[in-house]
């Protein structure tokens, strides 16, 4: 059944060094707020799991928290490069960074088929492309009822997944609006979740839209709010352009990446003193 | 009356959205793709119906957004679906006509590359990778490419295949099992490119104003195949000019008074 935790103590219940993690949400509810607790407890060794590394997971590969990454788009949104990815896989700095890559359509069905219990997922996915000499984990077959070939992709098996959502209620059911990703596959293929929240209300369902994730579907839930600044949250606040524009500039360098994480995130204690912090320096 | 002053980036852009239809069905990625989509539809293509792969589908945004997941775009859209069923039901499933692809690097067949610069495994430039292009380039009915042209993007052979075109020309696309047609146009600052029928090598069929086929020729890291006549694509109207230059970015959202009312003074 669902805890309500503060996030520091989320994070270190649910998430070990060697994890498989996967913090999920397209451009929109991000769980930032999640990424920079990882680091404050420096949790290594993970495999980290995302369709959009973008800011979270450019973060957490820099401070060298991440063995592997498994992803399909590894770009700042909108703006250019993700330099700390880059620089880890053009120059093994902070140390080598393992990879699989592949496409969002084989992501999407590698999450779906984790939460549906299947071993692996079946699409059509990367025909006359490099992608299967690279990574062995695309494979062909052939239909066993028409001989038509498929592509198939093993199912993601997360042993975490972090999500950031609107609402929860009382009794810890998910509720969340908008652009929706893989947010609900990902937190059902994972053996354990942790939701992060804007706000949290009496009650939630799907008669004004959106879509609610049962409760024993959930480990823990936090009351975070602004919890996926830079990104966004629908209804609550939209996104920082600014910040994803900055982070280039901020990123570009690794030692003033470095400076940077250790003046804002490592030497403040939680979300809300970084936030202040941002604040205070004009960052937002 | 005197012809209007543009950019080569702007005559790519309207080149681009000339291409589109009345009542096309278009799925687009961030950048020039979405400038000229976004042209078409306050222009000749009332009826276009636009979808980002973050799942909005037939969406119609004020202004450009700056992410394909964009605000702008699940506030504006028909419907918002996960990214299962939109790589699934919607681009694999065959509902979507036309897309557009961008890309570091492109070859004379119109395959693309958008992963890597080198070797795989120690690649001198990493670059984004595949997202979505893979599924677009095989999914939907036709595509177009619309990409600056130089001796480094147009290449003799990729450093990897990111999505295919016609492959290795001729009917070798055919074996791979893919609906599409595949790419039907090459749109550069520079020019047109366009597919040969039969060896599918693509050709150029159009420069822009005041682009010579020499330079066009100079431009590009394969022996380009000239066609028999060049054409020259018309100039941006005025009017295009002043829908184009009116589409402004989405602003960036400020949440600094948020952050004083939940957290300032409220944690010890």
């Amino acid at each position: 059944m669902t805890e309500f935790l503060d996030l520091t103590e989320a994070i270190r219940t649910h998430l070990k060094p060697g994890n498989v993690v996967a913090a999920e949400g397209f451009t929109h509810l991000i769980p930032h707020a999640a990424g920079l607790e990882i680091i404050r407890q420096e949790i290594r060794h993970l495999t980290l799991v995302r369709m959009t590394p973008d800011i979270i997971y450019d973060q957490l590969v820099g401070m060298g928290c991440a063995d592997k990454l498994v992803f399909s788009w590894g770009g700042n949104p909108g703006v250019g490069s993700l330099y700390r990815l880059r620089d880890a896989c053009e120059q093994g700095i902070p140390h080598a960074l393992e990879l699989e890559e592949h496409a969002h359509a084989a992501m999407a069905n590698a999450y779906t088929a984790g939460a549906a219990g299947m071993p692996f997922a079946i699409f059509k996915g990367y025909r006359g492309t490099s992608y299967p000499d690279v990574n062995p984990h695309i494979r062909f077959l052939d239909c066993p009822f028409t001989g038509q070939k498929v592509t198939a992709v093993p199912a993601i098996r997360p042993d975490v997944a972090i999500i950031h959502a609107q609402r929860a209620d009382r009794e810890g059911n998910v509720w969340l609006r908008g652009i929706v990703g893989v947010q609900k596959e990902a937190v059902l293929a994972s053996a354990r979740s942790i939701v992060t929240v804007e706000e949290v209300v009496d009650r939630v369902d799907e008669t004004k839209g959106g879509t609610v994730i049962p409760r024993w579907a959930v480990s823990a839930v936090c009351h975070v709010p602004l919890g996926a600044f830079p990104s966004y949250a629908e209804g609550y606040y939209g996104r920082s352009n600014a910040f994803y524009l900055r982070w280039g500039e901020v990123s570009r360098d690794y030692d003033r990446f470095c400076e940077w994480m250790d003046r804002f995130v490592i030497g403040t204690r939680d979300f809300g003193h970084y936030l202040l912090a941002l604040k205070q320096h004009g960052y937002v | 009356m005197s012809e209007p002053v543009y950019t080569p980036e702007e005559m790519m852009v309207v080149a681009a959205a000339r291409r589109l239809d009345e009542d096309d069905v278009v799925f687009i990625g961030i950048g020039l793709p979405s400038k000229a989509a976004n042209l078409a539809r306050r222009t000749h293509a009332r009826h276009l119906s636009m979808i980002y792969e973050s799942g909005t589908l037939d969406t119609a945004p004020t202004v450009l957004p700056l992410s394909i997941g964009d605000p702008e775009l699940s506030r504006t859209a028909k419907a918002v679906v996960s990214v299962f069923e939109m790589f699934n039901c919607w681009l694999q499933g065959g509902w979507i006509r036309t897309g557009f692809l961008s890309a570091a690097q492109i070859d004379r067949f119109g395959n693309l590359n958008s992963t890597v610069i080198g070797d795989y495994g120690s690649p001198r430039v990493r670059l984004p990778g595949a997202g979505g292009a893979p599924e677009i380039a095989a999914f939907c009915s036709r595509t177009f490419i619309l990409l600056r042209q130089s001796r480094r993007s147009l290449v003799e052979k990729l450093d990897f295949v990111t999505s295919v075109g016609f492959l290795e020309g001729e009917r070798s696309r055919d074996g791979l099992d893919v609906p599409g047609r595949g790419p039907q146009a090459v749109i550069t600052d520079l020019g047109l490119l366009e597919p040969h029928p039969e060896s599918r090598e693509f050709v150029l069929t159009a420069v822009h104003p005041g682009v010579s086929v020499e330079a066009a020729v100079e431009a590009t890291g394969w022996p380009l195949q000239v066609a028999d006549s060049v054409g020259e694509t018309t100039p941006p109207t005025t009017g295009e000019l002043e829908v184009l230059r009116s589409l402004k970015p989405s602003e960036t959202s400020d949440i600094g008074d948020k952050v004083s009312s939940h957290y300032e003074g409220g944690s010890e």
